[in-house]
């Protein structure tokens, strides 16, 4: 699996899912259709669009956002709105943990990188990146090839698309065992 | 070998180990849910022919999308929008359809997740609880291994009891001494927070050990637990004690033979000698009464301090957004709105410090002061004490249990451009109405704030008394 792209720079640290996806467009009860309300207060003032680079330079599917991505709220419609709106990946120097395990579910793939590579990425916001899933590799456009963390179950997962739910349901006869040794 | 409690409650809880780089499966002991993240689970059960395995773990309630006005004459609500009536409805829907009791409004005992929780003895020493929400670190006062999940989770743990975990790693947070009077748990986390950095305990489990844990209350270890998630941390965890069988005695919902229950309990706390991937130590008296200052809970500063200058431009950005410079005195910031109430401080302590601070004055005239307790019997436990009267009379709004401004996204939320002086756990830009400014702060704190008019002056009630 890979993902082709120019890189789209938000240099923000801290960037919390509150700024992803803000909690007045929680109240809906299917996944689809959060993208237009991907970073909303970023995109619009006073319902007019702004000239964020998230209006003018939409297409990119890579994402790279400043250190400490997606923290705050466990919210799963952070990564449902990010994919909406068309981004495949995303790439930082530190990604929240449960951020991190929403986008997975979903096959929004997290990338961390060390500081000194998130550093090249946001001096070099026209660069073009190749991200091979299946070998957890990014290719720059300049030849650089790093590789990055991504657990092996939820390659496979993101890979094969596997069900994580198929698998614990396939568990049953272990639930059922833990649940008599612990009445 | 010396076991810390995280891993001693872990281990409890393994329903398949961790091998082949396939995480662990772990059972869940207790699952809270609510209107907001449980909606796309539930389709997925239904999509799929599944039924919730064992709805007696699952406990639901109203609390994000509900209105925090009380019902008209007809007893109707005022939701904020039409899907916000259809969240709840589809809630109300999925309980019945898949059994689950729901703390709906007929309930006498509804309330904000995190709080009803504990109020109903659910929450207990050794549990594993999750919630799709990331302040289920609250529950972490209690002895319990409890933290967020996503709505896919919500789905597996619905069907299956059970969830994929990677093991966290353990921090401890040591406080050494006493907090000093008239500073709390609020002052102490967003102090902890402070030290830590917004990021710093991501990929960890808080446990909060020492002589100023010890010496918290209950309520005050919520507070301290709750906000865990803000210093990145999935979880807090505080031994339980006597403090906690204390509170927990009698409730509804604690466990039939309490004193077996007990003696286990008191086997969960932390082996002498137990190592930690990484330790903070804190010295509880030299902390003051403590404020956010910028757009994430780690930008803090004693109150009555000036805004330190930005240390990066992510600061720098966050004081232009607080239209704040440095130097400047927070006392000189006019406030718009005071909000006392969610998951970290919306309990009847909390009730009670308000109430107290506004004793017998006048929230100023230029301020929309906001009470909202935490639950239906927080909510009539401070009626019963007189503290709806106090707020009242001070000429602040005493409302219905609910999450509120904290979130704002049931309509209880500021303009942009308006300064909140909140204690909630959240200060992001926009978290409260976009382009509103919030400044986190204790009950007393808020209360003050309200009274003098300004973000915090602490002085201006001793001069009017």
């Amino acid at each position: 699996m890979k993902i082709d792209s120019k890189i789209l720079v938000v240099r923000q640290n801290n960037i919390d899912t509150d700024q992803i996806i803000p909690a007045r467009f929680l109240t809906t009860t299917t996944r689809e259709g959060l993208g237009q309300h991907a970073f909303a207060d970023w995109r619009y003032q006073n319902g007019q669009k702004t000239d964020s680079i998230l209006n003018t330079d939409h297409g990119c599917t890579v994402l790279v956002g400043g250190e400490n991505f997606g923290c705050g709220s466990s919210r799963e419609h952070a990564p449902w709105a990010m994919l909406d709106y068309g981004f495949k990946a995303v790439i930082s120097s530190q990604i929240a943990d449960i951020f991190r395990g929403n986008a997975l579910k979903n096959g929004l793939v997290p990338i961390e990188v060390t500081p000194e590579q998130h550093q090249y990425l946001l001096d070099h916001p026209d660069t073009r990146v190749s991200i091979d899933v299946t070998d957890a590799t990014v290719t720059l456009d300049n030849g650089q090839v790093w590789s990055f963390e991504l657990d092996p179950f939820s390659r496979h997962c993101i890979v094969q698309g596997v069900d994580q739910l198929g698998y614990l349901l396939n568990l049953d006869r272990q639930i059922r065992q833990y649940e008599e040794s612990h009445p | 070998m010396a076991q810390t409690m995280f891993d001693k409650i872990w281990q409890r809880h393994i329903v398949k180990p961790a091998e082949n780089g396939h995480p662990a499966v772990i059972y869940i002991d207790l699952h809270l849910i609510h209107e907001v993240t449980s909606p796309q689970a539930f389709t997925e059960l239904k999509n799929r022919g599944l039924t919730v395995r064992r709805p007696d773990k699952v406990l639901a309630t109203l609390d994000h999308s509900t209105p925090t006005s009380a019902p008209d004459a007809q007893g109707q609500r005022k939701y904020v929008s039409e899907a916000a009536w259809q969240q709840v409805r589809k809630l109300q829907e999925n309980c019945r359809r898949f059994g689950i009791h729901l703390h709906g409004f007929d309930s006498p005992h509804r309330g904000i997740v995190h709080v009803m929780g504990p109020e109903l003895g659910a929450t207990q020493p050794g549990m594993t609880i999750v919630c799709g929400d990331s302040h289920t670190a609250t529950h972490g006062a209690f002895g319990a291994l409890a933290f967020g999940i996503g709505t896919t989770e919500v789905g597996h743990v619905l069907a299956t009891q059970s969830l994929l975990q990677h093991k966290p790693k353990t921090l401890r947070v040591w406080v050494d001494n006493t907090l000093r009077p008239g500073v709390g748990a609020k002052d102490l986390i967003l102090h902890i927070i402070g030290k830590l950095g917004m990021g710093g305990g991501t990929g960890h489990v808080i446990e909060y050990a020492g002589p100023a844990i010890e010496a918290l209350t209950m309520e005050e270890r919520m507070t301290v637990c709750n906000m865990s998630i803000e210093a990145g941390a999935r979880a807090g965890l505080i031994a339980p004690d006597e403090t906690t069988f204390n509170w927990l005695r009698g409730r509804q919902m604690a466990p039939k033979d309490f004193d077996a229950a007990c003696a286990d309990w008191r086997t969960l706390r932390t082996d002498e000698g137990a190592s930690f991937d990484k330790e903070l130590r804190v010295d509880a008296a030299k902390i003051g009464p403590t404020i956010t200052y910028g757009t994430h809970p780690g930008m803090v500063i004693p109150i009555g301090a000036a805004v330190p200058a930005a240390r990066d431009e992510v600061e720098a950005k966050a004081l232009s957004y607080m239209n704040l410079k440095a130097g400047e005195q927070l006392s000189d910031r006019k406030v718009d709105i005071v909000f006392i109430g969610s998951c970290t401080n919306g309990r009847l302590s909390d009730m009670r410090e308000a109430a107290n601070e506004l004793k017998g004055h006048k929230v100023a005239k230029s301020v929309r002061m906001m009470v909202v307790p935490g639950s239906e019997d927080i909510k009539r436990q401070a009626e019963a004490e007189g503290l709806d009267k106090i707020i009242l009379a001070a000429g602040a709004e005493w409302r219905e249990p609910g999450c509120s401004m904290c979130i704002a996204m049931n309509g209880d939320m500021a303009k942009p451009g308006q300064t909140v002086v909140s204690t909630s756990n959240r200060n992001f830009a926009g978290r409260q109405g976009p382009g509103s400014q919030s400044f986190l702060a204790s009950p007393a704190v808020a209360a003050r704030a309200a009274v003098s008019g300004f973000v915090c002056e602490p002085q201006a009630i001793e001069e009017t008394a």
